[in-house]
C-alpha cells in the first residue's frame, strides 16, 4: 500500500455499479453454487444504493454477470412496469448502459421477484431471483448453526413435519408460494415467494437461474437442465393453481398466472395476466380478451 | 442371528466425562446385552445424566469408547463415527425420552406430527400410512385416537410423556435411553406410564437404559442396576441381588430409606 | 374497461419531484448548511457516522439534510457510499489510553490517576424546555480546566488500573494466528468471535442495543454491571506504510470508550476477578457505547460458563436483527407489491372455505352466510 494511492481521488461509479474486485467475488460464489445446485452459498454482499429487501441480491448478481453485449429485463410481479421494477432498470440503465427490453424471448439476462416468466426459457439465457429468505427451513428452525447442519446431514424430516400438519389441520397443503423444492435429491431449496404455481418452470429449465439474497448475504444457483422437484406426499400430490373457466381479460390467454383486478364495490372482478409481457405479445398477436377495447370494437 | 443375541449391544470402555476441572463420570464400564434393561440409580449429582448423555452421543466424552453393534452385527465406536452418522442412529435404531416432555416433543405441532416426525425423516411420503402408524402408535400408549391432531400443550403431564415414548418407539428402534422419565408426575400416572413402559419392553424387545434416582422405578422395570456416587460405579449386578443384599455401605443406605419410606 | 396500469416510471419521477419540494420546505426559509449541521447538531452527525461506519462529519451532514432529518435514511446513505470506497487497508489500533481526554468519568472509583472529568455533557442538567433559547446567543466562555488536572497527560484506563492487581481480567486475548474478522467482507458465520461481534455493536442501531442492555440490566441475563469507565475525545489514527516501514499518524478522530465492569463469580478455570464489556463508538455516543458494552457482556456468556438464558445473550438473534439498513429494508419492502403471493394466498383460502362451507352442508348445518339472513 502506498501513501500516493492514499490520496488519490475515489475512481467514478465501475461498469453496472460494483467494482471489478466485488465482481470477481460474487462469481466465485455463483460459480461455486452452480456446482453444487440448491446449495446456499455465503458471499460479503454489499451496501447496494437501494434498501435491503428491495432486490439488493439479485442486483449485485445481474451486476456480476451482465456484461455489455447482455440485454437486459426487470420484472416484479410478473410485469415490466412495477414500480421497484421500473427502479431497478433505472440503476442499470445508469450504471451499466446495457440494452434494455421488454420481451422475454429478447432478454439475455432477466432480474425477476416473484415470478418466472410464462415463456419457456431458453439455454442463452439467464433468471436471476431477487430471494428475501434463501432458508427453507427458517421458519421451522431459526437458528442458522442447526439449519446448516440439517442441510450438511439432508436431515429435512422437518418439512414433511410442516406438509403434514397442513394437511391434518386444512385437508391439502397450504403451502402456496415459496413452495419448498428438493434439488437434485440433495439440496431443499427456497425458490424464493414465485407462486407454486411457477415451481415445474424449475424443473430441468434450460436456463441458468441464479438466486441472491442481500440481506441474508446468501448466493444459490440452479444450473439448466437440473431436477427440481416440488415436495409433498404420494396421497397428496404437489398441484399448482388453477383457475378453472378463466380467460384473460386482455389477451384470452387460459392457463397462466393471473392478477385479479378489482373492478367496483360490488364483487365484480376480472382476471389479467400477471406476466405482461406475455399478454401484450399475444394482444399484438390478435388475441383478445373480452373486455380488451379493441375486441369491442373487433365485435361491432 | 442366535449368535448376535450373545453378544453385547452396547459395550462400554473406561468412560469418563470431566466438565472443565469438574467431574461428571469417570471409568464407567459395563455391557448391555439386546433385550436388557438396565437401571442407573443414584442421588442427585452422581452422574447419571452426564453418563446417559455420552452413550447417547449428546456429549462426547474425555476419555474412553462405547462400541455399539449395529443391525449387521459390525461393532463400531460411536465417538470415531461421524456427526452424520451419529444423528442417523438417534432418530433411526436409538430412542431418547427426556425428563420433561417439552425437550422430547415439538410442542407447536400436533401429536400425529410428532409420531409422524421420525418416519418422514426416514423418508416415508404417504400421508395416509403415516397417519395409521400414528393412530396405531397412539393407541398402544393409550391415548384417544381423536387427540392426534392436538398439540401436545394440551395434554396432561402423564400423556405427553406417552407420545414421547410412541414417538420414539415408532421406528422400532433397538435402545432407549430414558432420564427420569417419571420424575415430574404423580404417584398414580406414575404408575400407569411403568406399566406400560414394561408392557412396551416385553412385546417388542427392546433394550432399555433408563436413569432414575428411584429404586421402586429401577426394581419395577429393570434387569440389571448399575449404582452411581459422585460420577463413579460403585456397586453393579443383577436388579433383585444387589437391592436385597447391597454390599457397599451406600447402596445399603439407599435401599434402607427406600424400604423406610415404604413401610 | 380496463386500462393495464402504465406508468409505474412517471410515478416514481413524480413522488421523487414532490419529496424535493417537501425537503425544500417553506423557501422564505434559508436553507440549511452543512457548517450548522455539524457545529449545531452533532449529536446527530455522531450517530450517522457511527452507524454508518464511515468517520466523516462533513459527510453525515450532507447525509442528513438530505434525507430530511431521519437519521436512519442518512445512515443508509453513508453506507452505500461507504461501499464504493476504494480500500487501502486497515489502520493500526487505535489507542484509547493515549486519548486527548474531553470527558472522562469513572462510576467505580471516586478519585484515580487522571481525574475524573466531567466535560461537556447533558447530564445533570434539568430537562426544561428553554422557551428564551436564543440560537444566535455566544455561550459563556467554557472555564478553564482544573489546575491539577492536565488534560494533555496520558490518562490510564480504568481497566489498566485495575488489571495490574489481577483483580479484572486482561484484554482479550486470541488464539495464536487470529486474524482479526471484518464483517463487511465477510459474511458473519456464526457462532462468531468477540471482535466481529464487536464490529456488528460498533454499527449496530442504538434504540436496539439500548433496549437489549436495558433487558440485562432488569434481569434478563443480569451482569452485574458498573461503568469502570467512560471516555471521550479525540485520538490518533496511525496506518503502517509499506514504502517506509512504519505507521504513519493520517488524522484524528472522536471516539467515546465504555468499560463496563463486570462480577464474575470465577469457574474451575479461571479464579473470581471482575470481567469486562467493552462499547467503542465513533463521535460522542455514551448512550450507545454503554449499551453495546452490555450487550458484549452478555454474548460472552459461553466463554465465561455462565447460564443461558436471555435473549441479549443470544448471537444469532442480536447479531443478525442489530443492523438497522437491514432491518429498515426488510420492514419496509412490504410497501412493495405483492400482488401474486397474495392472489396465491387469496385463491387457497377461496379453496378452503368452499370446502368448510360444504363440509357444513354435509352435517346438515347451515352455512353461516346464509344462516344470518
Ligand atoms: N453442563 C455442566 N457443566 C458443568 N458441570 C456439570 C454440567 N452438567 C452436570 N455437571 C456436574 O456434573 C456432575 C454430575 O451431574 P449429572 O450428570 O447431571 O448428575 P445426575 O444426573 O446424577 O443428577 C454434577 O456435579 C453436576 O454439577
Ligand atoms: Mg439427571
Ligand atoms: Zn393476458
Amino acid at each position: 500500500m502506498s501513501l500516493d494511492q492514499l490520496t488519490n481521488e475515489a475512481p467514478a461509479y465501475n461498469f453496472a455499479y460494483l467494482d471489478e474486485q466485488t465482481k470477481r467475488m460474487i462469481r466465485r460464489a455463483i460459480l461455486k453454487g452452480i456446482a453444487v445446485p440448491g446449495y446456499q452459498v455465503p458471499f460479503a454482499a454489499r451496501e447496494m444504493p437501494m434498501p435491503y429487501g428491495w432486490g439488493t441480491g439479485g442486483v449485485q448478481v445481474t451486476a456480476s454477470v451482465l456484461g455489455e453485449s447482455d440485454i437486459l429485463k426487470v420484472i416484479d410481479q410478473g410485469a415490466d412496469d412495477t414500480t421497484n421494477a421500473v427502479s431497478i432498470r433505472n440503476f442499470f440503465a445508469k450504471t451499466a448502459n446495457v440494452d434494455l427490453t421488454t420481451h422475454t424471448s429478447e432478454a439475455t439476462v432477466i432480474q425477476t421477484r416473484h415470478r418466472i416468466p410464462e415463456e419457456e426459457l431458453q439455454e442463452h439465457q439467464t433468471l436471476v431471483y431477487q430471494v428475501p429468505i434463501p432458508e427453507p427451513l427458517r421458519f421451522l428452525e431459526p437458528r442458522e448453526t442447526e439449519t446448516r447442519k440439517m442441510h450438511a446431514l439432508s436431515e429435512y424430516g422437518l418439512i414433511h413435519v410442516k406438509l403434514y400438519e397442513d394437511i391434518a389441520t386444512h385437508g391439502h397443503i397450504a403451502t402456496t408460494y415459496a413452495y419448498p423444492v428438493m434439488v437434485e435429491g440433495r439440496y431443499v431449496m427456497d425458490p424464493s415467494p414465485t407462486p407454486k404455481f411457477d415451481n415445474p418452470k424449475m424443473h430441468k429449465s434450460k436456463a441458468l437461474q441464479l438466486f441472491g439474497a442481500g440481506r441474508e448475504k446468501r448466493i444459490y444457483a440452479l444450473p439448466p437442465h437440473t431436477d427440481v422437484v416440488s415436495l409433498d406426499f404420494e396421497d397428496h400430490p404437489f398441484t399448482i393453481q388453477e383457475w378453472p373457466d378463466t380467460k384473460c381479460a386482455m389477451c384470452g390467454a387460459e392457463g397462466v398466472y393471473f392478477d385479479e383486478v378489482i373492478l367496483d364495490d360490488a364483487g365484480n372482478n376480472m382476471f389479467v395476466c400477471s406476466d405482461s409481457d406475455y399478454c401484450e405479445t399475444r394482444q399484438s398477436e390478435g388475441h383478445l380478451g373480452p373486455l380488451n377495447a379493441d375486441y369491442k370494437e373487433r365485435m361491432q | 442371528m442366535s449368535l448376535d443375541q450373545d453378544l453385547p449391544l452396547l459395550s462400554v470402555k473406561n468412560l469418563s466425562h470431566f466438565y472443565g476441572q469438574h467431574l461428571g463420570c469417570k471409568n464407567v464400564n459395563f455391557d448391555l446385552y439386546p433385550g436388557e434393561v438396565l437401571a442407573i440409580v443414584g442421588e442427585s449429582g452422581s452422574g447419571k445424566t452426564t453418563l446417559l448423555n455420552c452413550l447417547s452421543t449428546q456429549i462426547i466424552p474425555t476419555d474412553g469408547a462405547v462400541f455399539y453393534r449395529n443391525r449387521k452385527g459390525q461393532s463400531d465406536n460411536l465417538y470415531e463415527m461421524s456427526e452424520a452418522q451419529q444423528r442417523i442412529l438417534l432418530r433411526t435404531d436409538w430412542g431418547f425420552v427426556r425428563q420433561h416432555p417439552r425437550d422430547g416433543l415439538r410442542m407447536n405441532v400436533s401429536a400425529g406430527a410428532n409420531v409422524g416426525e421420525r418416519l418422514m425423516a426416514l423418508g416415508d411420503r404417504h400421508y395416509g400410512k403415516i397417519r395409521d402408524t400414528a393412530l396405531d402408535w397412539l393407541e398402544k400408549v393409550e391415548i384417544q385416537a381423536d387427540r392426534i391432531d392436538d398439540a401436545p400443550r394440551t395434554f396432561s403431564g402423564g400423556m405427553q410423556q406417552r407420545l414421547q415414548i410412541a414417538r420414539n418407539l415408532v421406528t422400532n428402534p433397538r435402545l432407549v435411553f430414558m432420564d427420569e422419565p417419571t420424575g415430574g408426575l404423580d404417584v398414580s400416572v406414575q404408575a400407569r406410564l411403568l406399566d406400560l413402559i414394561r408392557r412396551l419392553v416385553s412385546e417388542l424387545g427392546l433394550s432399555i437404559i433408563i436413569v432414575t434416582h428411584d429404586l421402586a422405578v429401577a426394581r419395577l422395570l429393570s434387569d440389571r442396576i448399575m449404582v452411581m456416587k459422585d460420577g463413579k460405579v460403585i456397586e453393579q449386578g443383577l436388579t433383585d441381588q444387589v437391592l436385597d443384599d447391597p454390599h457397599q455401605a451406600y447402596t445399603q443406605l439407599l435401599v434402607s430409606s427406600i424400604l423406610h419410606v415404604g413401610s | 374497461m380496463y386500462v393495464a396500469v402504465k406508468g409505474g416510471e412517471k410515478a416514481i419521477k413524480n413522488a421523487h419531484t414532490l419529496f424535493a419540494a417537501k425537503r425544500r420546505g417553506n423557501e422564505n426559509v434559508p436553507g440549511l448548511r452543512l457548517d450548522q449541521i455539524t457545529e449545531q447538531l452533532s449529536f446527530a452527525v455522531d450517530r450517522v457516522m457511527g452507524e454508518g461506519s464511515l468517520y466523516d462529519p462533513e459527510l453525515a451532514a450532507m447525509a442528513i439534510r438530505q434525507a430530511q432529518g431521519d437519521l436512519i435514511e442518512a445512515i443508509f446513505l453513508i453506507r452505500a457510499y461507504r461501499t464504493t470506497l476504494p480500500r487501502f487497508g486497515y489502520a493500526e489500533p487505535i489507542e484509547t489510553g493515549k486519548m486527548a481526554i474531553e470527558r472522562r468519568i469513572s462510576a467505580t472509583f471516586k478519585d484515580l490517576p487522571g481525574g475524573q472529568v466531567l466535560g461537556p455533557t447533558f447530564d445533570y442538567s434539568h430537562r426544561l424546555i428553554n422557551f428564551d433559547f436564543d440560537a444566535e446567543a455566544a455561550p459563556e466562555t467554557p472555564p478553564s480546566s482544573d489546575e491539577d488536572i492536565d488534560l494533555n497527560a496520558e490518562v490510564p484506563r480504568v481497566s489498566d488500573i485495575l488489571g495490574k492487581s489481577g483483580m479484572i481480567e486482561p484484554d482479550h486475548q486470541f488464539d495464536e494466528g487470529h486474524e482479526t474478522g471484518d464483517l463487511t467482507r465477510t459474511p458473519i458465520d456464526f457462532p462468531t468471535d468477540r471482535d466481529v461481534r464487536l464490529q456488528n455493536l460498533a454499527r449496530g442501531d442504538e434504540g436496539f442495543l439500548l433496549a437489549l442492555g436495558y433487558s440485562t440490566q432488569r434481569g434478563y441475563a443480569r451482569s452485574h454491571p458498573f461503568a469502570g469507565e467512560i471516555r471521550f475525545g479525540e485520538v490518533e489514527v496511525e496506518f503502517f506504510a509499506e514504502e517506509l516501514g512504519f505507521a504513519v499518524p493520517i488524522g484524528t478522530m472522536e471516539v467515546t470508550e465504555c468499560q463496563m465492569i463486570n462480577q464474575f463469580k470465577g469457574s474451575a478455570k479461571a479464579p473470581p476477578a471482575f470481567t469486562r464489556g467493552y462499547g467503542l463508538v465513533f463521535g460522542q455516543a455514551e448512550r450507545k457505547a454503554m449499551s453495546m458494552a452490555l450487550v458484549d457482556r452478555s454474548l460472552r456468556w459461553k466463554e465465561l460458563g455462565e447460564e443461558f438464558s436471555a435473549p441479549a445473550q443470544d448471537q444469532e438473534f442480536v447479531l443478525s436483527h442489530s443492523d438497522n439498513i437491514q432491518a429498515t429494508g426488510f420492514v419496509e419492502h412490504l410497501k412493495l407489491p405483492h400482488y401474486v403471493d397474495f392472489q396465491a394466498e387469496l385463491d387457497l383460502i377461496r379453496t378452503m372455505r368452499k370446502e368448510f362451507d360444504a363440509q357444513q352442508n354435509e352435517n346438515g348445518d347451515e352455512p353461516k352466510m346464509e344462516a344470518a339472513q
